[in-house]
């Protein structure tokens, strides 16, 4: 006699793939849902309210946002934004990647590095980055390079530990294989450790995506005259939730493509990865 | 007193101790292996075998004594020592054929002639085909099983010529029959190339079957500082030359290689039978001995 596999409930379930699909988009279903009821009993009460926009409020400001031109600036304001906010995104986090994993390499490999760095850099990597905000905006200015240094700053000690720890989790067997075959000792850290360590990096940058938006919105929120955080606090002071909430659902719309896009990257181009 | 004089071999390894803290691993090992043999190792787990091999490479160093190499002290790790590992002698990122060919291109540099890279793409792609692996060159090592891996690893360790080859449990991980595949490729390539191996392995039959000569290196034995405890390591208990016979596996079933077995295994691997340092069965032409006055208390 055979027994049954129970669809949903209990430690033996096993969904099926549409039931799967459909269980994962419930949650969202429910906000809507909610968000929906709520909404127009507000507005059924007050049409002016601003709280809880409609869904037609919504799509009205977004086509006036992303798909108008700006009448003053004859730019495209959503898109203008979104460029300036990636632009400082990009640029810090890949000056973080860059300086964390030189160091990070460098640490795992050379003892006397990581007896040099390692306490300095772990003092640094517990310093909240929002705490040193005004000294940035005093040192570099209110323009692009202290928005860009707050990312860094933020950044560089989490890749740079990580890359250290992923570096010191080799077995050493390879390194002492790569020295029987001639390797010279900047042949291990370039030829060797590298290539090797390199989906890694991709998946730290992966994780401190998350605390590089914070930084992106908290520095463009304080000081800026454009991007996604800049908006959001602008408009902040008309109650303009209509801006507010398309707003930030395209950051993490865009937050969630590039975790898939790198994720992506790793399993295509790295496949001995995971193994 | 002064030591007697000793011919010194291609590997020459004298008074040589291991110790973690406490506890002494290695106990005055002595050893002198000629260039050409198939110099196998084997021991009861937790003899320090392994840590032989690993003072041999230069990836750890003795508590005192000498390991030389053609009379030179052995450093840290280079292209003199090659070595094939149970696991990791691969690098995950590279194909097989790029995993061979990292001993050259190591000493190349960036920039090369297009011809010195042709002549070893090809040197490479003939050792891969003298392991039986050339047709898998492509592939990553994931891709690749483990008795496959390990015959790309041979090839990768042969291709700087190194002086001596180490082996640490090489097959271990492998099924017998694929074991026994590559114990007949290493033959092979042994005789080809006139190597000289260090194999290390825990299997009794397996360096029974390769070596020119055996080690076998055990905490098992007894001397005149009293009952072993942490102070006191493994020594080489039994140390032999053997016939090399033909490569046919066949061998392992004859009468004669049962009885070495069965020899060898009471030598090394019984702790109930324990024979005084002065008795050990050291017939090998090169073994030789060096006892401390504690060890061996002439006279008494």
């Amino acid at each position: 006699m055979s027994f049954r596999v129970p669809s949903l409930f209990g430690l033996h379930a096993a969904p099926s793939p549409w039931l799967r699909r459909a269980l994962a988009a419930l949650p969202f279903v429910l906000i809507v849902a909610v968000y929906l009821i709520a909404s127009n009993a507000r507005l059924a009460e007050n049409p002016n309210d601003k709280l809880l926009p409609s869904l037609a409020q919504m799509v009205e400001t977004v086509q006036q946002y992303a798909f108008t031109e700006d009448k003053r600036t004859g730019e495209y304001i959503m898109l203008s934004d979104t460029l300036s906010s990636l632009r400082r995104l990009a640029i810090g986090v890949g000056l973080a990647a860059t300086v964390g994993l030189l160091l990070g390499m460098n640490m795992g490999l050379f003892p006397g590095m990581s007896a040099t760095l390692l306490t300095i850099v772990t003092f640094i990597s517990i310093i909240p980055p929002l705490a040193i905000l005004p000294i940035l905006f005093v040192t570099f200015g209110v323009d692009e390079l202290a928005k860009v240094m707050l990312i860094f700053l933020g950044l560089t000690p989490l890749i740079t530990r990580d890359i250290h720890n992923s570096v010191k989790k080799m077995p050493a067997e390879q390194i002492t294989k790569a020295l029987t075959l001639g390797a010279s000792q900047l042949q291990i850290v370039y030829r060797v450790m590298l290539p090797q360590i390199f989906p890694r990096l991709i998946d730290a940058i992966r994780l401190a995506l998350g605390a590089a938006w914070l930084f992106l919105i908290a520095a463009e929120a304080i000081a800026s005259d454009s991007g996604l955080g800049y908006r959001i606090f602008l408009v902040r002071r008309y109650l303009a939730m209509d801006v507010i909430i398309p707003y930030v659902l395209w950051i993490t719309l865009l937050g969630f493509s590039i975790d898939w896009l790198l994720k992506q990257w790793v399993a295509w181009r790295y496949s001995w990865y995971h193994r | 007193m002064p030591n007697p004089p000793r011919n010194q071999k291609f590997l020459h390894i004298e008074n040589v101790y291991k110790q973690y803290g406490e506890r002494v691993v290695l106990d005055n090992i002595d050893l002198s292996v000629a260039k050409g043999e198939l110099c196998t190792v084997v021991g009861p787990s937790g003899c320090g075998k392994s840590t032989l091999l690993r003072l041999v490479l230069g990836q750890e160093r003795a508590t005192s004594g000498e390991v030389l190499i053609d009379g030179v002290t052995v450093g840290f790790p280079d292209v003199t020592r090659g070595i094939v590992y149970q696991k990791y002698s691969l690098f995950p990122h590279l194909s097989a054929l790029d995993n061979v060919l990292l001993g050259r291109s190591f000493e190349q540099g960036l920039f090369s002639l297009g011809r010195a890279r042709r002549q070893h793409r090809d040197e490479a792609m003939h050792l891969l085909e003298r392991a039986r692996i050339a047709e898998h060159c492509d592939k990553l090592p994931h891709e690749l099983s483990g008795g496959m891996q390990q015959r790309v690893a041979i090839a990768q360790a042969l291709i700087t010529r190194p002086r001596i080859v180490l082996m640490d449990e090489p097959f271990g991980a492998l099924d017998a029959g694929v074991r026994e595949d590559m114990q007949l490729l290493l033959l092979e390539l042994w005789e080809e190339y006139g190597m000289t191996v260090f194999f290390v392995t825990h299997d009794l039959e397996e360096a029974i079957y390769l070596g020119t000569r055996i080690i076998v290196l055990s905490q098992y034995y007894t001397d005149d500082r009293g009952d072993a405890g942490p102070r006191r390591g493994a020594k080489i208990v039994y140390d032999k030359s053997l016939p090399r016979r033909a490569h046919a596996t066949a061998v392992k079933a004859s009468g004669e290689f049962i009885d070495l077995v069965r020899e060898l295994r009471q030598a090394g691997f019984d702790p109930a039978y324990l024979r005084h340092v002065r008795e050990f069965n050291l017939s090998h032409p090169d073994s030789f001995q060096t006892l401390t006055p504690d060890e061996y208390r002439r006279g008494q």
